[in-house]
């Protein structure tokens, strides 16, 4: 355990050092421009930049709330692929019995997409 | 091995989530903390399934949390949006309609 | 190492489980008619005629309740058998808190027609919701794998969220159900953990059978080892499972949910739910960790004592007869909590203590249906009526309705020719039987302490004077019948208790 432990630490000091020495450099090259450069601020010096049109309302505006309800098929899709995966990786083995059960989960995913189809869900307001 | 590093990550997980439910007043915040705490089981699950050799039921089970977690916030968001639309609001504390 | 992902070295067909399906009918019923009125309900233009839903869930529940029957028959030439590779069982238990949730569900469905009409309310998503709640509860009951027990708690929970959301117009519901999703994501969450700590103590996640935590707990040298970490395990398992019962002290939620959420559904809430709990409680702690015994059995002393003790006196204290029902279950459950105490110190006391809680949760289940349907009319429309003083005079104005209030509520004080009375005596014998007098006599105590809040009810009910304004109480046929049904099970069970009582004792002897 003893030696299992310093090299578990030595892994890390690597990191440690690799990344005390990339603050340090980006903090030198920042600080340096900063003491070197004229500073002569003007309003649309410090505006936000969006592609070279001024930019509308502020940082922190709310998204939508009608994009909730893609965000959550989204993840409801995406998640259904974590069991679809594991059964691709295995295809060979589960044969006959897998493909079987796995009609049976996407169809019952259908059904779901079926209700929210018919829910009005899909269409854009 | 490295078995008690990742309890460890786990437990420290499991505190911060714990914690945030107890102390935020904002629902998704509340929210998300759970997620953290069902995440935190996660990483449990596949350390003890790594420890035993690579054994499959941590794996599954491990797929079935991520599952249920997902359906649990689609559920989760869905009440806090209907909460929020009535009271324009969504600070758990200031849900006082009933009392007793 | 990784199996999941290991390249394809071996082609080798995997053996598949075997499943038996024809024990896993009450389940796929359950099921099948769930995503039928979803699905048929969202794709026809109009809806279906009123009252479809309704039929085909009580239509449902009286398949899947038959079903079971069927199954217990087999049980009994036969054995009590696994399915799906050991994942779920076919046993007493399992069955007879299987029948009870079926029951509820049927109740619950013949209540919620009447209940949806009067609000005006056209949403076949209830009863889907219902009948996948029911599902779940099922799988809990049936688990013998802590992954499906989750999963079977997961698909119970998320539907009685949204359940309690359900009544639109009511800001109250919508705050219980988002209260309930809170603390239930929470000690969902608990147990989860500790299920992942027991899974790393023991390496399996399967309940009773070869290569389960029952063996594994059996061979002292390996749980020696990781003794610290079962130990934990069983305690947040144990967290998460009293959450879910109403056990003080994770009981905090109750009151709010019971009183917010659409009175039908706070009914289910206490019946069904209530029922899966304490069934995964006897599943996955009582009947699988014997031998950690000692380690769980003071907790779940120190719960009941204690959920007896506040849910019988916190109730006296309440106005709101919905918040007076809501602590007056969480007493109850501190009741089938003593049956559990008993059921723990296992050998033949142990199974007369299953057969108490398995007895207690079935009687307890109607009863309660029947209390909230009573109380589901006196709500009146808008389900706002239901302050004491909603109940003022109902004597002289439906004297039969009154009546069979009175019968249940009664029943749950313990008052002796009906079922209540007849369920806390076993419970309290059980307890006796394994000479844990300091609860059987608390029991005791609580019962009386709690008689106090239900005679409140009764006297407001039928001594005090009416107040002649505010709608009058309407009688549906559904609700009625649904009420006539709980009245004659509480009453039939109060006089003839001897073949129920025969029958418990039977499941909880046929265990897997």
């Amino acid at each position: 355990m003893p030696t299992d432990f310093s090299s578990f630490l030595r892994g890390w000091l690597t990191v440690a050092i690799f990344g005390t020495l990339g603050l340090l450099l980006a903090g030198l090259l920042l600080g340096l421009s900063a003491l070197v450069r004229p500073k002569r601020p003007t309003v649309e010096k410090s505006m936000a930049y969006e592609s070279g049109v001024d930019p509308v309302g502020d940082g922190w505006s709310q998204s939508q709330i009608r994009y909730y309800i893609f965000a959550l098929l989204f993840v409801m899709f995406d998640v259904e692929a974590v069991f679809i995966f594991p059964w691709a990786t295995q295809l060979e083995r589960y044969a006959g019995f897998g493909l079987v059960e796995m009609g049976v989960f996407v169809f019952v995913l259908l059904l779901g997409l079926v209700y929210a189809w018919r829910k009005g869900v899909l269409r854009w307001v | 091995m490295l078995l008690n590093q990742f309890l460890l990550l786990g437990a420290i997980l499991f505190a911060i989530g714990v914690y945030g439910v107890v102390a935020r007043r904002n629902a998704v915040l509340v929210l998300m903390s759970i997620e953290l705490i069902l995440n935190s089981v996660n990483i449990n699950l596949l350390a003890f399934a790594l420890r035993n050799g690579g054994d499959p039921t941590g794996h599954t089970f491990a797929l079935y949390v991520i599952a249920v977690a997902a359906a649990e916030v689609g559920v989760g968001l869905a009440l806090v949006l209907l909460v929020y639309r009535n009271r324009r609001s969504i600070a758990l504390d200031e849900l006082s309609e009933m009392k007793g | 190492m990784h199996l999941l992902l290991s390249p394809m070295q071996q082609t080798d067909k995997l053996i598949s489980p075997s499943v038996n399906w024809g024990s896993l009918t009450p389940l796929l019923v359950l099921l099948g008619a769930g995503l039928v009125l979803l699905v048929g309900a969202a794709l026809s233009a109009r809806g279906w005629a009123k009252g479809l839903y309704a039929t085909l869930t009580a239509a449902a529940a009286v398949a899947a309740g038959v079903l079971q029957f069927v199954l217990w028959n087999s049980t009994v030439h036969h054995g009590p058998k696994s399915l799906v590779g050991e994942a779920l069982v076919v046993d007493g238990p399992s069955l007879f808190i299987g029948i009870s949730i079926c029951a509820a569900l049927l109740l619950a469905a013949l209540v919620t027609d009447d209940y949806l009409r009067r609000e005006d309310i056209d949403s076949p998503e209830v009863y889907g919701l219902y009948l996948m709640a029911a599902l779940g509860g099922l799988v809990m009951a049936a688990s013998n794998d802590l992954i499906v027990l989750f999963l079977g708690l997961e698909v119970l929970s998320i539907a009685l969220y949204v359940l309690a959301a359900s009544h639109r117009k009511r800001i109250e519901s919508q705050e219980a159900g988002l209260k309930y999703f809170i603390l239930g994501g929470f000690s969902s969450a608990f147990f989860l953990y500790g299920v992942a700590l027991v899974y790393g103590a023991t390496g399996t996640t399967r309940l009773r059978g070869p290569e389960s935590i029952k063996t594994a707990l059996a061979l002292t040298v390996e749980t020696d080892k990781h003794r610290a970490l079962l130990v934990v395990g069983v305690a947040l398992l144990l967290v998460g499972l009293a959450f879910k019962v109403a056990a003080v002290p994770f009981h905090s939620w109750t009151p709010d949910v019971y009183q917010g959420a659409p009175t039908p559904v706070t009914g289910f809430m206490a019946s069904a739910a209530k029922a899966a709990a304490f069934g995964a409680l006897l599943r996955s702690v009582v009947l699988s960790m014997p031998e950690l015994r000692d380690d769980w059995r003071p907790a779940i002393w120190v719960l009941a004592i204690l959920t007896l003790v506040i849910g019988s006196t916190l109730a006296v204290v309440q106005t709101n007869v919905k918040r007076m029902l809501a602590y007056s279950s969480i007493s109850h459950a501190g009741f089938i909590l003593v049956g559990i105490e008993a059921a723990a110190h296992g050998g033949e006391s142990g199974d007369r203590g299953i057969a108490s809680v398995l007895f207690y949760v079935l009687t307890y289940a109607v009863l309660v249906s029947g209390t909230f349907a009573v109380s589901t009319l006196v709500g009146r429309s808008g389900d706002g009526a239901h302050g004491l003083d909603s109940y003022r005079g109902l004597g002289r104005q439906r004297p039969v309705l009154a009546l069979a209030l009175a019968v249940f509520l009664l029943a749950q004080a313990g008052v002796p020719l009906t079922s209540g009375f007849v369920a806390k005596f076993s419970v309290i014998t059980a307890a006796a039987d394994a000479s844990s007098y300091a609860i059987a006599i608390i029991a005791m105590l609580a019962a009386v302490i709690g008689a106090f809040l239900y005679l409140r009810i009764i006297v407001s009910m039928f001594l005090e004077d009416g107040d002649a304004e505010g709608e009058r109480v309407s009688i549906p046929f559904g609700t009625g019948a649904a009420i006539g049904i709980s009245v004659a099970f509480t009453l039939v069970v109060g006089f003839f208790p001897g073949w129920l009582l025969e029958l418990a004792r039977d499941a909880a002897t046929r265990l897997y």
